[in-house]
């Protein structure tokens, strides 16, 4: 006669152990969230602490009581703030604009249409996405400056505005729709390109939204190719603007302006990001990569 | 019939055009700007053709610097970095309450301009006779002296430069790594447990085992992607990185190009051609070395 297993205690001591490891991976899970989330905290933090505020902290205050929207008002009038801006939406609209009709009638030629030299064109596009971007921009940068084109939206957005992997992206999202369509459209006389605007795009409408995104988030966040080929600021994207702040803006010592212009810079894809974070994570599971 | 062909390459003719004149025509131009030497880009004219261009760029201190820097960023970050996402998206894929939450949050700083953040943790780093910096007060509190992460000694800037740089990192590879984890099929989970098998080796067994494809993917991506930082340090120490001592191969070819110290295509080509074959040859090794540890189903 052995003892009675005791099961109530067993069960009660394995539910106590699962307790233990929940609490311990929530807690480690909210250290990690807290210093992803504690950089966006002290720059919106010291964006509104006053500049005098500022530096009288020796030890940094963690909050502050009397915030003020002056760094605001300094970081778009003594910088150019809002000129920064104004170019990078404008490189950012253009650049996406100009990608997505370029792929759209790559990924079409590949997906739909029969032409000769159609499949060895596909495989020497896709070798290319091999290719780093460190060794064309050197060449690129003399393209570009032969051509007069440096300080000009155009130098900015022409070498930018085709994507590889964009287009294979669109293209395989094209032939998952059933050929039949595509007959039917040319029974009826549909010309190629009526068909492409009228039925396909519209099926791949989620492919291209979340093409758009990173394309957008790309362009917003580029700084080398703007660094090179913009000197003057009047021409400068907000990346560049930021360095140049960081330089030779505010005086070195106004942090709050700096940060303020941080904030700026950064709220917008924030914003895009919380309204479109699902979309956002779907795209770059498939196969984004930053940079 | 001709009509149709030509259709489909007239469909083609702006992308071709533009990856021509940006990526095909550049690739075959850098190999034949690292042989011109002496090319002088005001006068588009050079005097002889030969490795002098590496032969330099090999032994400018700068560039050796750069390696030096770039070396230590990949050996530290990579694995640091990998070792983290995994640890934080097994954690994840464990829990239910509040999982999303986490997931976007921990995915916040992809979709934040690199430069703009990296100013922030300059503030933070950063000593000045006015403060020592957040991250300096807490070293104190545990009883440390305070260090200049921005402007100090090199291990400190170099501590500071792998910090953010696996803090930019990080999203993408616990994006990757929890979806590779949800897609393990439970029946392998449920059969273990049948078989009172342990958690660890459940992990060791099947889950490391299941997402291994996944896992090298990200180790090599994250080897080039190491291989090629840049604008991580210019966020920390400005532009002028051979000052700093925090120069980085790419950051060298940068500077070549341009700026101060720019003007010399040839060097910056050679020099790119040298990170491209250093990323090649450990890519390589990284696909030899997965085929042996590897397990696709």
């Amino acid at each position: 006669m052995g003892k009675p297993v005791d099961y109530a205690k067993i069960e009660k001591s394995a539910r106590t152990g699962e307790r233990v490891r929940k609490t311990v991976i929530y807690l480690l899970l909210s250290v990690w969230a807290l210093v992803v989330l504690f950089p966006f905290y002290w720059m919106v933090l010291t964006s509104v602490k006053s500049y005098s505020a500022y530096n009288s902290e020796y030890i940094p205050k963690l909050y502050t009581l009397s915030p003020t929207l002056q760094n605001y008002v300094d970081a778009f009038t003594t910088v150019p703030l809002g000129r920064y801006f104004l170019n990078t939406l404008i490189f950012t609209i253009a650049t996406t604009a100009l990608m997505l009709v370029v792929i759209v009638l790559a990924a079409f030629a590949f997906a739909r249409l029969e032409f000769k030299g159609k499949n060895i064109t596909f495989t020497l596009f896709l070798s290319l996405m091999m290719i780093p971007n460190e060794l064309v921009i050197i060449t690129n940068y003399v393209t570009i400056t032969n051509w007069d084109m440096r300080n000009t939206f155009l130098g900015l957005i022409l070498p930018s505005v085709t994507s590889v992997f964009y287009i294979y992206l669109l293209k395989e999202n094209f032939e998952l729709i059933p050929d039949e369509l595509y007959k039917a459209a040319k029974v009826d006389g549909t010309s190629d390109l009526k068909y492409l605007l009228k039925v396909m795009l519209p099926i791949s409408k989620p492919t291209l939204i979340t093409i758009t995104i990173l394309k957008v988030i790309e362009c917003w966040n580029s700084y080398v190719w703007p660094r090179l080929i913009t000197d003057e600021e009047a021409y400068f994207l907000v990346s560049n603007g930021i360095q140049e702040i960081r330089e030779n803006g505010f005086g070195r010592e106004n942090i709050p302006a700096m940060m303020a212009a941080v904030v700026v810079i950064s709220v917008p894809l924030i914003v895009l990001f919380l309204i479109f974070h699902k979309k956002i994570m779907e795209g770059v599971a498939r196969g984004g990569t930053k940079g | 019939m001709d009509k149709k062909n030509l259709k489909g390459w007239l469909y083609l003719l702006p992308a071709i055009l533009f990856l021509g004149l940006f990526m095909v025509y550049p690739l075959i131009d850098v190999f034949i700007y690292s042989f011109e030497e002496g090319y002088n880009s005001a006068s588009q004219t050079y005097y002889g053709v030969g490795l002098y261009n590496y032969s330099y760029v090999l032994h400018d201190p700068y560039f050796l610097q750069a390696v030096k820097n770039t070396f230590i960023l990949v050996i530290f970050t990579v694995p640091i970095s990998t070792g983290i996402a995994l640890l934080i998206s097994v954690g994840l894929s464990s829990i239910k309450k509040l999982k999303e939450l986490f997931q976007t949050i921990y995915f916040l700083p992809y979709v934040t301009n690199t430069l703009a953040v990296g100013l922030v943790f300059m503030i933070l780093f950063k000593k000045t006779p006015y403060t020592d910096g957040l991250v300096n007060l807490v070293i104190n509190w545990f009883g440390g002296n305070s260090v200049d992460f921005i402007d100090g000694p090199y291990w400190a800037k170099m501590f500071v430069l792998c910090f953010y740089t696996v803090w930019v990192v990080l999203p993408f590879k616990i994006l990757i790594l929890t979806s590779a984890l949800a897609s393990v099929k439970q029946d392998y989970y449920n059969a273990a447990q049948v078989d009172g098998t342990s958690k660890w080796r459940i992990f060791t067994r099947i889950t490391l085992p299941m997402i291994s494809p996944m896992l090298f993917y990200l180790i090599i991506t994250g080897f080039i992607g190491a291989f090629k930082a840049y604008s991580d340090a210019v966020a920390l120490f400005g532009t002028n990185l051979n000052t700093a001592e925090m120069n980085t191969i790419v950051g060298y070819i940068y500077d070549m190009l341009y700026g101060n110290s720019g003007g010399y295509p040839s060097y910056a080509s050679a020099a790119a051609i040298i990170l491209f074959t250093i990323v090649l040859t450990i890519t390589c090794i990284n696909l030899l070395v997965s085929k042996k540890h590897v397990h696709y189903e």
